[in-house]
């Protein structure tokens, strides 16, 4: 009956149910309130800039109609737009490469390696390597490679993958950064966010320059101009995509818009709500490998293209716009679920709200529908995505599909007693009085059934009588016939 | 019974395409929209599938933040937006008082070598320094190397948008890529005139001026190259160049 971890493309050994392993993190993260606190105040400037930013929107909510419109039209006709994105690439002298999972991918990118002669790597943010465990399999084969952007950089040292999707190292105190780097870089401690940036800088530099292959992401193809466009802040994907050899950029087919009026809208709107800016550092569109006239730029451009799944959740009408997702981090942001159990419980590439909905998706329903479960369906999610996604309601559908796939035993059991009971009032009234005298007998025992729910919360004091019995007599005193 | 024969062998790029064909088959809900401008973009297809005229950016224009209306409130937007995004905005009279500007910021800064491309607005520039000049343009390439010892690039810009106070570079006419984002200092040197009002503008033109082939690279720098990643805090010059200076001319 047991399933282990099922993403069958992880390399990594199988350490326990990803169920069992998110409910042991969850409770341990709940209790650590430094933990808590941390986050919660890394957290408060973004919201303040959010808002800040958004109130620079003449009106934000149509806005917000704008960009769903625009990612709804893309992903509903996604058979006519990509092979048209495709076309214009290829013209442009990019290479394009498809790959239906994640094995393909990484053979793909691996042979390119070998192809390029790669001696130096260097890499800039991507979530989609991070789905295909691309380092993992690079180092296997013996090929070094270094993540440049700083988030990343800090938790490749630490050996973890990234803690959030858009801040990858927020969990992170300034002096566990002092130490990491004092131990692989040699400097001095530094309490200094300021200090230990420049510390990575100088070290970088280096690195872009030596670099033969650099890897990218990719937010959106342009299917319009055959454009990448890679949204940023700190200039390692400008530095990654210009002075290496050879560039290659890892994307999913979902990420493709029509055209450059449906990017002026989305690339504002994805600054705004995933870091509270007007628009991020740089946001760059790459059509190619250096032109003729050009001065510099990779010789070769690849773009490998990944489904992984996508296709299932396209092919799933209702859940169909969480493809429309742009990956702006905002739904993590202020979910309190993500703020209670931090980043690693998900045990995901994508955590928060948007991987609790995508992830039964990409890596089976039967392991991950626990994920939807982690939601008190307060509907902040969907509130503060840009482009609109149902989320919470998503979270609602994983939960029903959960239940007709393979419903539990126990809940069955304990809906056909409710049935019954709720058929015959005088059930429904004993059970309720025996429900309310056995409540602290209940809290005294502690039955398994109960242990981990009374673990972190107290049973309310039963109340003398039932509600049926307290709407009888408050009707008699205020209406007295 | 014979063995049915394998079916041939398909590319990873015919499965993807059919699997979306395949999924696409049962449509989507049209997304519930507010606005009814935003409503009559969704209009029925002649095949029956509801299909959507994506929204012209004009439609959007509207609602997203002002790039103002008149070159005058353009330009007051994107000098406000500079100053926000910790760049360091200077309007000038004219190319001369940008040079002589810039030459000064050399002396005082001490720099040994400066960057810059080949440009009416650029090579003035350049010809005032009381320092060393590397040059990264033409078809022949450059060394990496020695542009990574410059203080400075100097670069003009394809357009500037007052709506997010961004400099749109590009590969063809700004020196390629590395100019504006390996030296530790940009310098940025435009025309008032080049300010348009909002992010769809600026690619418009430069769509225009493309004339059907892009340049291999378009980018928009929004201020100085900047990271939060430890503690959430604002650092500036994570990779990119740590101060941006942009003269206006005229």
């Amino acid at each position: 009956m047991t399933q282990l971890l099922p993403h069958p493309e992880t390399d990594y050994p199988v350490v326990m149910l990803a169920k069992t392993q998110f409910l042991k993190d969850a409770a341990a993260h709940v209790r650590d309130s430094g933990h808590r606190a941390f986050v919660r105040k890394a957290l408060g400037g973004y919201y303040t800039n959010r808002d800040l930013q958004k109130a620079r929107y003449r009106d934000w909510e149509h806005a917000r109609d704008a960009a769903s419109l625009a990612k709804w039209s893309a992903v509903n006709r996604l058979d006519e737009l990509l092979p048209r994105f495709v076309a214009n690439f290829e013209a442009n002298g990019g290479q394009v490469h498809w790959a239906r999972d994640a094995h393909e991918a990484r053979t793909i990118i691996l042979d390119l390696l070998r192809a390029a002669k790669a001696k130096a790597i260097i890499k800039s943010k991507c979530m989609t390597s991070e789905e295909i465990h691309l380092n993992a399999a690079m180092e296997k084969d013996g090929y070094g490679v270094v993540e440049s952007d700083l988030g990343e950089f800090i938790q490749q040292l630490r050996g973890e993958p990234p803690y959030h999707f858009v801040f990858p190292c927020m969990h992170v105190r300034r002096d566990e950064i002092s130490d990491l780097f004092g131990r692989h870089l040699g400097s001095a401690p530094t309490d200094s966010p300021e200090e230990l940036t420049m510390i990575a800088r100088r070290h970088m530099r280096r690195l872009y320059v030596d670099a033969d292959v650099g890897i990218t992401g990719a937010n959106f193809l342009v299917a319009e101009t055959g454009q990448i466009s890679i949204t940023e802040n700190e200039g390692n994907a400008r530095l990654t995509a210009a002075l290496p050899r050879v560039h290659i950029s890892i994307s999913g087919i979902e990420k493709v818009v029509e055209n450059l009026d449906d990017l002026s809208v989305l690339l504002p709107m994805l600054a705004t709500a995933g870091a509270g800016q007007p628009m991020t550092c740089y946001n760059t569109l790459y059509s190619g490998p250096r032109q003729p006239g050009e001065c510099d730029g990779p010789e070769e451009m690849h773009l490998v293209l990944l489904d992984n799944q996508r296709t299932a959740i396209l092919a799933d009408p209702e859940q169909r716009d969480s493809l429309h997702c742009i990956r702006c981090g905002a739904c993590l942001n202020v979910c309190p679920i993500f703020k209670n159990v931090g980043g690693f419980t998900y045990g995901t590439t994508y955590q928060g709200p948007i991987g609790s909905v995508i992830t039964p998706h990409l890596r089976g329903l039967a392991d991950w529908n626990h994920l939807s479960g982690a939601s008190s369906l307060c509907g902040a999610c969907t509130d503060a995505c840009p482009v609109r996604i149902d989320i919470h309601h998503h979270l609602l559908h994983n939960r029903r599909n959960a239940a007709r796939t393979a419903p539990s035993r126990l809940e069955r059991l304990g809906h056909r007693l409710f049935v019954v009971a709720a058929r015959r009032p005088w059930l429904f009234a004993a059970g309720g009085a025996m429900f309310r005298r056995s409540l602290g007998l209940l809290k005294a025992l502690r039955p398994p059934l109960l242990k981990d729910w009374l673990a972190s919360r107290d049973l309310p004091a039963a109340p003398a009588s039932s509600f049926r019995g307290q709407w009888a007599a408050r009707s008699r005193t205020r209406h007295p016939d | 019974m014979i063995a049915p024969a394998s079916p041939p062998p398909t590319s990873a790029r015919d499965t993807i395409l059919a699997r979306i064909r395949e999924a696409l088959r049962v449509p989507a809900p049209v997304p519930h929209v507010r606005s009814h401008s935003a409503e009559q973009a969704v209009t029925p297809k002649a095949g029956g599938l509801p299909a959507l005229t994506v929204l012209p950016a004009e439609v959007a224009k509207p609602w997203l933040p002002d790039g103002g209306d008149t070159p005058a409130e353009r330009l007051r937007i994107f000098m406000e937006n500079l100053e926000k995004l910790r760049a360091v905005p200077r309007r000038v009279p004219n190319l001369q008082s940008a040079a002589e500007a810039i030459a000064s910021l050399a002396k005082e800064r001490d720099w040994r070598r400066v960057a810059g491309h080949a440009h009416p607005l650029v090579e003035p520039v350049l010809a005032n320094l009381p320092c060393g000049v590397e040059r990264v343009d033409g078809p022949a390439g450059f060394d990496k190397n020695a542009l990574e010892a410059c203080d400075a690039g100097i670069t003009a810009c394809d357009a500037a948008v007052a709506q997010t106070g961004a400099i749109l570079v590009s590969s063809r006419t700004c020196g390629g890529r590395g100019l504006s984002i390996l030296p530790h200092v940009h310098i940025v040197v435009l025309r008032a005139d080049q300010v348009v009002a909002t992010v769809g503008d600026a690619l418009h033109a430069a769509r225009e001026r493309a004339a059907g082939r892009m340049p291999s690279m378009l980018s928009f720098i929004t201020g100085p190259s900047r990271t939060g990643d430890i503690e959430r805090i604002l650092v500036l010059g994570a990779h990119g160049p740590k101060e941006l200076f942009v003269f206006l001319v005229g």
